[in-house]
């Protein structure tokens, strides 16, 4: 089986008013990863998600996915995308099945009508987001986590393989980030690759898998651990973060080390006495925080 | 009883009167089709700028004895365009360029009427003259109609996927620019089509009314457009039919129905009606 690919090579981009969005971009991510596109707004991050999905022309380089252009992987129906919910009209007269159907079409004939096979698609991919009840429902009848599950579910019934998230989190609380983060990994252990967009820094450690650093190009791309490094996120922010330190406080022994926290007013980001991240989550990282306990000592 | 059958037959035993049917029904039912999508991509105020935009260009296809639609093409192009630029080369608004615009142009026209006034009919391009549609104009509007309603049949899921999520319809791979542009030529021919049939001050009604009217009744889509097609077609027909009778302007009283339309669903809609919420 082919795994996905998405490659991005030496991508930049300058608008027709001179401005240069992107420098010479470059990363390559592959299926079965939940990898975060992280930058402050102005980095370039719209426009380097706007060039992966073929809505604009790089001045130079390439976009490449599982090795063909992107209109060829378009075509395929293998891009898929859940849009922020700002940009949705949620007055607009579909239900929730019409929109989940709309993931549907490129499987469909020319007329797009519904077979048999695209009915139990749709069907599937609201049970499993647990909104097969709602599916009558206009949607700007539903609550904002309801309606961020639909747009998965769209992208479940198309099949898409490389799935793309535009500031998934704004607006919902952090109930339901989490259940969104559960389906997304789901989705990643189907091997589909997710590219999720976003500025909000405290939740990147929480659900990403690897990490693209974004300023005007790519700072550093791989693996969370290894990326989201306090003199790589300082080059990527300057000095649009919060900066915490916590030398003197009550939580900590004083040893010379300190824990840090990074926030840019929403979830925080922490990092502790060694400069490694620390997580909310500990379920699965029993071995880390096993780790950190012999480090630190009786 | 007999007598009053025979008065009701009345208007169908003159061909310009049946001509005058068969083109509001057709004009209701298309500008009904295309009014949900302009509706719901906010294009009224287009509508509008482009049905008064090319009030010249017919004055002057008059003057050069030139088909008016002819006139009314390279009017509502050169329109267009002028928006286009006002908007790239200033800050303003786009709803501040558009009101300059056609108002720019519909004073041009009033200006060419008003100079040449045995030669250009300001009543007619302003009021439109259903009565006077001749044979080869109705084959014309009929050709139009036939596109225009076949594509949109075929192609509406598309175009619902285009206006409702244009990024996603591009990651799937529809030429959602393509479809958009079709859908604005689409408006173009229908608003010079509708030029003749109720006049440019109401093209946009038939553009419009149908759509709000039918976006109160129901939630889904399919269902929104076989409304606004049924309202903008039977309205057409009735409204033809009742001029006959008030000797009214066809326009007026095809517009006027559609309005008592909307009114009547604005109040009394099952959901969306102002007296039947809560």
């Amino acid at each position: 089986m082919n795994r996905t690919s998405l490659e991005v090579k030496n991508v930049s981009v300058r608008y027709p008013g001179g401005h240069q969005a992107l420098r010479d971009a470059s990363f390559e991510l592959r299926g079965g990863t939940i990898a975060g596109l992280v930058g402050v707004n102005g980095s370039g991050k719209s426009t380097l998600f706007k060039a992966i999905m073929g809505f604009l022309k790089p001045t130079s380089g390439s976009v490449l996915i599982n090795g063909q252009p992107v209109t060829t992987a378009q075509k395929a129906g293998l891009v898929a995308y859940v849009p922020q919910a700002e940009e949705v009209d949620w007055d607009y007269p579909v239900s929730v099945w019409d929109v989940v159907m709309m993931g549907r079409y490129g499987h469909m004939n020319f007329l797009r009508i519904p077979r048999e096979a695209d009915k139990r698609a749709v069907e599937e991919a609201l049970n499993r987001v647990a909104m097969w009840d709602y599916r009558d429902r206009q949607i700007g009848e539903l609550s904002g986590g309801q309606k961020k599950r639909v747009f998965l579910a769209r992208a479940l019934a198309q099949g898409g393989q490389l799935i793309l998230l535009d500031e998934p989190f704004t607006g919902v609380d952090v109930k339901t980030e989490e259940s969104i983060i559960d389906l997304m990994r789901q989705l990643r252990d189907d091997g589909a690759l997710l590219l999720v967009s976003t500025h909000n820094l405290g939740s990147v450690p929480e659900f990403c898998d690897e990490v693209v650093l974004i300023n005007r190009t790519v700072l550093a791309y791989g693996a969370t651990e290894g990326v989201f490094t306090l003199e790589n996120l300082s080059e990527a922010f300057g000095g649009v973060l919060r900066h915490f330190h916590f030398e003197s406080s009550t939580v900590q022994s004083h040893d010379g080390r300190n824990v840090q926290l990074l926030t840019d007013d929403e979830r925080p980001l922490v990092f502790g006495k060694d400069g490694h991240l620390e997580y909310k989550d500990r379920s699965g990282r029993e071995e880390l925080v096993k780790k950190r306990a012999e480090e630190v000592g009786p | 009883m007999l007598a009053s059958l025979a008065t009701l037959l009345e208007p169908l035993h003159y061909d310009y009167m049946v001509r005058a049917l068969v083109a509001s029904l057709l004009v209701g039912a298309v500008g009904g089709f295309l009014s949900c999508f302009i509706t719901l991509r906010g294009w009224s105020l287009m509508g509008d700028a482009l049905s008064h935009a090319i009030v010249p260009g017919v004055a002057v296809a008059y003057l050069l004895n030139l088909p008016f639609s002819i006139g009314a093409f390279f009017s509502g192009l050169l329109a267009s365009g002028a928006m286009v630029l006002v908007k790239q080369r200033t800050k303003l608004r786009e709803d501040v360029v558009i009101g300059v615009v056609f108002t720019t142009f519909f004073a041009a026209g009033l200006l060419l009427a008003s100079l040449y006034p045995a030669r250009v009919d300001l009543k007619t391009i302003v009021l439109g003259n259903i009565l006077g549609i001749a044979p080869s104009d109705l084959w014309q509007l009929m050709a139009v109609s036939a596109v225009a309603l076949g594509f949109l049949f075929m192609k509406w899921r598309d175009l619902m996927l285009v206006t409702f999520d244009e990024r996603q319809a591009m990651a799937i791979g529809l030429p959602a620019r393509r479809l958009q542009f079709l859908l604005m030529i689409l408006l173009s021919a229908t608003a010079v089509a509708a030029l003749q049939t109720v006049g440019a001050l109401l093209v946009v009604g038939v553009l419009v009314t149908p759509g709000a009217t039918a976006y109160l009744l129901t939630d889904r889509f399919g269902k929104m457009i076989a409304i606004s097609t049924a309202i903008g077609g039977s309205t057409g027909v009735i409204g033809a039919y009742a001029s006959w009778f008030f000797n009214g302007a066809t326009g007026g009283c095809i517009v006027t129905l559609q309005t008592i339309a909307f009114v009547m669903v604005w109040l009394f809609a099952p959901k969306h009606g102002i007296l039947m919420r809560r």
